[in-house]
Parts: C-alpha cells; sequence; structure tokens
C-alpha cells in the first residue's frame, strides 16, 4: 500500500481578513492615508530654528543648574509637592479600599457593584489636569486642589485595581472560608485580604510615586507645589533654576521607585 | 436500604428528593434521597460531571439546590435565611480537593478559622481567640501530627501536610458531619492512603458521619463501609461496598472491562476498627 500523498507545504491561514483582495486595498488605503496626514502638517521652519536656540538654552541651564538663587521658593514647593503627595496617597487609598470591593462582582450584589463600577470609571474618565483645573477654580490656587485632585484619581487607580484583583482571587478559598459559617466581614479579612494584602501594598507604593510626578504637573495649573515653582522659574527664563528643580524630581522619583520596588520584593 | 445501615437511631442527615437545575438548564441532581447514620462513611463514586461535587454543595449550599429537602438533624437546611444557615454550616465542616486553604495564611490561622462561625468579628480580625480554641487547635494540630509546624504558612507545606490542616480545620468547627470533596485528588497514591486512613480514623473515633467524594473506586471499596454511585445526577446504586462489581460499575460509568486493572483484593481489611479516644 502506498503512503498517502500529504502535502509537504503549509502556511498559517489568514486569521482576520480571509479575503486576500480586501486585505491589500486596506493596506493600501492605510498607506495613502499616512502620507496625505503627513502632507497636511504645516511646519513652519523659521519657528523651529528660532526654538532650536530656545532649546538650547535650556539644555545649558540643565548643565548648569542653580540649585541656591531660588532654593527658598524650591524647598517650599517641594515640601507642598511631598505633602500633597503623602496625604493623597492615604486617604485616597483608605478611600479606595471599599470602592474596590465593592466593584468586585464576586463579593456583593449588583447594584453596589453598578454603583462603585461607575465610582471608578468617573475618576478614570476624568484627566489629572482636567480635574485640577477645575478644582482650582473651587478651591483656589494652592496645595489644597492638588491633594483633592490627586485623591481623586488615586481612587480610580487603586479602585479599579484592587476591583480587578478581587475577582480574579482564588475562589476556592472563599468556598472553604464560607463553608465554615463565617460572615461577610470575616470573609473579607480571612479569605480575601490575604490574597490581595501584597497587592495593595505593591499598588500603593507605586501610587505614591505616580502622585509625585502628577503633584509636578498639576502644579502648572495652579494646583501648588513644585509645579507651580518649576511653572515660575520658566516663566521667568530662569532655566538654570528650572533645570534644578527638574533635577530634584528625577531624584526623587528614582529614591521612590527604587525603595518601593525593593519593598514590594520584601513584602512577597 | 440494607438493614446493616440502620444504626438504631434516627438519621444525621436525611436527602429527600434533592435536586439541581442549572440556569442553563442542565440537570445536575434529579431527587437525590438518601440518610446518613452516625458515625457513616459514604463514598459517593460515579463518573466526572455525574453531579459529586454538585451534591455535597448542596448539603451546605454553597450551591443551591433548586428542589427537595436536606434535614441535618431536625434542621432542613434548604428554607433557612441567610444567617441561620450560618449557624448551621458551623455544624458541616468541608474537606477539599485542592485543600483550599488560605495559603498566605499560618497553618494555626487556618485552623483556626474553622471558629469563624462561633466568634465575634473583632476576635478573629484581631486574632485574639480563646484560650479553649487555641488550646483546641494544638491538639487537633497534634492529632493530625502537625504540632511543630503551627506557625508555617501554609503555602510552605507538602500536598499531604495541607490536606491534614484542611482536616484539622474542618474538625475545628465541631462538626456533627464532614463533607469531603476528592480528599485525596491531588496526592500521589501513599499519602492518599495515609489521608484516607486518617479520615476513617477520625470519623470513627469521633462517630462522625462523612460523604465522600471520591474517583478511585479500589480505594472507596479499601475504606467505606457504604458506597452511594451516582450517575447523571441519579442514585444508581446504593449498598455495601462488597457488593460493588461489574455489573454495578457499568451501571455507574458505562461499559468497560473492569477486570483488566483491577488490583487484587487487599490482603487485610484497612479500615479504621472503631476505637475510644484517649
Amino acid at each position: 500500500m502506498t503512503a498517502p500523498a500529504y502535502p509537504k507545504t503549509w502556511r498559517r491561514p489568514p486569521q482576520i481578513l480571509a479575503n486576500r483582495r480586501i486585505r491589500i486595498a486596506i493596506q493600501i488605503g492605510v498607506l495613502i492615508y499616512l502620507v496625505l496626514a503627513v502632507g497636511s502638517i504645516e511646519v513652519n521652519w523659521l519657528r523651529v530654528f528660532e526654538g532650536l536656540e530656545r532649546g538650547q538654552r535650556f539644555v545649558m541651564g540643565f548643565l548648569s543648574p542653580d540649585f541656591t538663587s531660588r532654593w527658598r521658593d524650591i524647598q517650599q514647593g517641594l515640601v507642598e509637592s511631598l505633602t500633597m503627595t503623602l496625604t493623597s496617597t492615604v486617604i485616597g487609598v483608605a478611600l479606595s479600599i471599599p470602592i474596590g470591593i465593592g466593584g468586585a462582582r464576586n463579593m456583593v450584589p449588583r447594584p453596589v457593584y453598578l454603583v462603585c463600577r461607575s465610582i471608578i470609571a468617573v475618576s478614570r474618565a476624568l484627566q489629572e489636569i482636567i480635574v485640577a483645573i477645575f478644582l482650582v477654580a473651587m478651591f483656589g490656587f494652592g496645595p489644597f486642589a492638588g491633594f483633592l485632585t490627586l485623591t481623586f484619581a488615586t481612587i480610580g487607580f487603586i479602585g479599579k485595581l484592587l476591583a480587578d484583583e478581587i475577582e480574579e482571587i482564588d475562589a476556592s478559598q472563599v468556598e472553604a472560608i464560607r463553608a465554615t459559617g463565617a460572615t461577610w466581614p470575616q470573609l473579607l479579612v480571612y479569605a480575601v485580604q490575604p490574597q490581595v494584602m501584597p497587592r495593595i501594598i505593591g499598588l500603593s507604593l507605586y501610587r505614591l510615586d505616580i502622585n509625585f510626578r502628577e503633584s509636578a504637573v498639576i502644579g502648572i495649573v495652579g494646583a501648588g507645589g513644585i509645579g507651580a515653582t518649576l511653572n515660575t522659574a520658566i516663566d521667568r527664563y530662569e532655566y538654570d533654576s528650572a533645570g534644578a528643580i527638574l533635577l530634584i524630581i528625577i531624584a526623587i522619583v528614582m529614591v521612590a521607585e527604587y525603595s518601593s520596588s525593593y519593598l514590594r520584593k520584601f513584602l512577597q | 436500604m440494607p438493614a446493616c445501615f440502620q444504626f438504631g437511631k434516627t438519621a444525621m442527615l436525611r436527602l429527600t428528593n434533592l435536586s439541581k437545575t442549572y440556569r442553563t438548564g442542565d440537570k445536575a441532581l434529579n431527587d437525590v434521597s438518601f440518610e446518613v447514620h452516625k458515625g457513616q462513611i459514604i463514598g459517593l463514586i460515579g463518573p466526572s460531571g455525574a453531579g459529586k461535587s454538585t451534591l455535597i454543595r448542596c448539603i451546605n449550599r454553597l450551591v443551591e439546590p433548586t428542589g427537595g429537602e436536606v434535614r441535618l438533624g431536625e434542621v432542613n437546611l434548604v428554607t433557612l435565611g441567610k444567617s441561620d444557615l450560618r449557624r448551621q454550616r458551623r455544624r458541616i465542616g468541608m474537606i477539599f480537593q485542592e485543600y483550599a486553604l488560605v495559603e498566605r495564611l499560618s497553618v494555626m490561622e487556618n485552623v483556626l478559622s474553622g471558629r469563624l462561625g462561633y466568634v465575634p468579628f473583632w476576635r478573629s480580625w484581631l486574632r485574639r481567640f480563646e484560650g479553649h480554641d487555641i488550646q483546641r487547635a494544638y491538639e487537633l494540630l497534634d492529632r493530625v501530627g502537625l504540632l511543630q509546624h503551627a506557625d508555617k504558612r501554609a503555602d510552605a507545606l507538602s500536598g499531604g501536610q495541607r490536606q491534614r490542616v484542611g482536616i484539622a480545620r474542618a474538625l475545628m468547627q465541631d462538626p456533627d458531619l464532614l463533607l469531603v470533596d476528592e480528599p485525596t485528588a491531588s496526592l500521589d497514591p501513599k499519602t492518599s492512603r495515609q489521608i484516607m486512613r486518617l479520615l476513617t480514623e477520625i470519623c470513627s473515633e469521633r462517630g462522625l458521619p462523612a460523604i465522600v467524594n471520591i474517583h478511585d473506586v479500589p480505594l472507596a471499596q479499601h475504606f467505606m463501609q457504604r458506597i452511594i454511585g451516582l450517575r447523571a445526577g441519579t442514585v444508581v446504586f446504593d449498598g455495601v461496598a462488597e457488593a460493588l462489581d461489574e455489573t454495578v460499575l457499568t451501571e455507574i460509568y458505562g461499559a468497560e472491562d473492569w477486570n483488566a486493572l483491577r488490583p487484587e483484593t487487599p490482603a487485610e481489611p484497612a479500615r479504621a476498627p472503631v476505637e475510644v479516644p484517649a
């Protein structure tokens, strides 16, 4: 008996668009759009040339950062920013834990789930800068508006990630604790908390350094902190002081990054 | 039911026409009725998907039954409200296939979690359990041979050790009934036997009735007095382990050459003799 003639060639069948003509048409269309889009960008080369000069001054400022002449302003801005960061992270995490639990489908009845997920969605939909502009208009310039902005943003961030984490915990551990006759709060403390605690700590530390970076950004729209100092320095064309501020921000973010990753490793 | 199963007194657990239909329309249990008496260990066998897990979860209502009655002593569990149900769940210890220990808690915390139904929230949260509970936890850990592991994290233990913690947790509830879901499915053959021996010993020490889901038929025959066979949600066999022959196995599992792989009949009866606890 002869062996059956199995084919010697094999190609992966197209996964999304089976029709070869449509596929090619789409590829050509994308290419044409890209060319037209690039062509529609207006570039004022004279302005770019002027900007280069400014950029150069900026870079020179970086290379000779001036920490001393504006040190009092920088110091005040830093203290404001760090205070804002720490308070908003602590309060934000404290508020987002109940919201995160409420946003986990496997822990609460459906109405509670929908309410908590809506709070999270609103918080995530509004970008920090927009919230900051709004809150500065409401509460005036200064770090209080910044604190509120960052707290609000933290709720969306931690709330969502915590809720997703709780939805993915090992259900059998929850079932086992439920089978002992435990109440709902006991279920949280014995079956859920041990499973998500390292994650909550890790996320909080991560949010701490995001909040510090954000505090620098929202300061520009008037919410106080090191961002306000940076904005003032740039407005006064004091690029050497601005450079010093940026270097300090980078240093603090790096310290926060390394210490939080060390802590997280230690906690596992 | 064969006369030898009547231990004189009333049944500890009585299921009457217990049914479960899932929302998808799948009928998982179909009018299941049987009684379990004090000190009796029942092996529940049947093919995958026959409804073994659903059956034992319908007893403590981790899965809500859609019809019938579950009577534990005098109480009908099916109609209970939330807090009454919690109070009754304390009387039913449960042991799981993948141990279902809370991995990041210590062995001691896992054992003490068997008391959750009895203590107020603040005590459990602050881990301030009462002296007699702590004493009992140590006693049970000693009984299952893990006394020196009390402060280890549960995920630091081997499979057999974890299942022993699971047993201690269930006993910590001071249960009137044990529900055991595939206790040996993730264990090697030797550990499986050790765990089954420990379980049967403990049950006879305390006169504790148990329903054990098990898919290892020789193991079931070896350790249980009474076997219930489930097929597609219906009880198709209920009798002594010795009555489990080819015809019965075929009725439960479908046609197969049952003698081909059957191990030699065990030399000594491994069933634990009834001991008086020391």
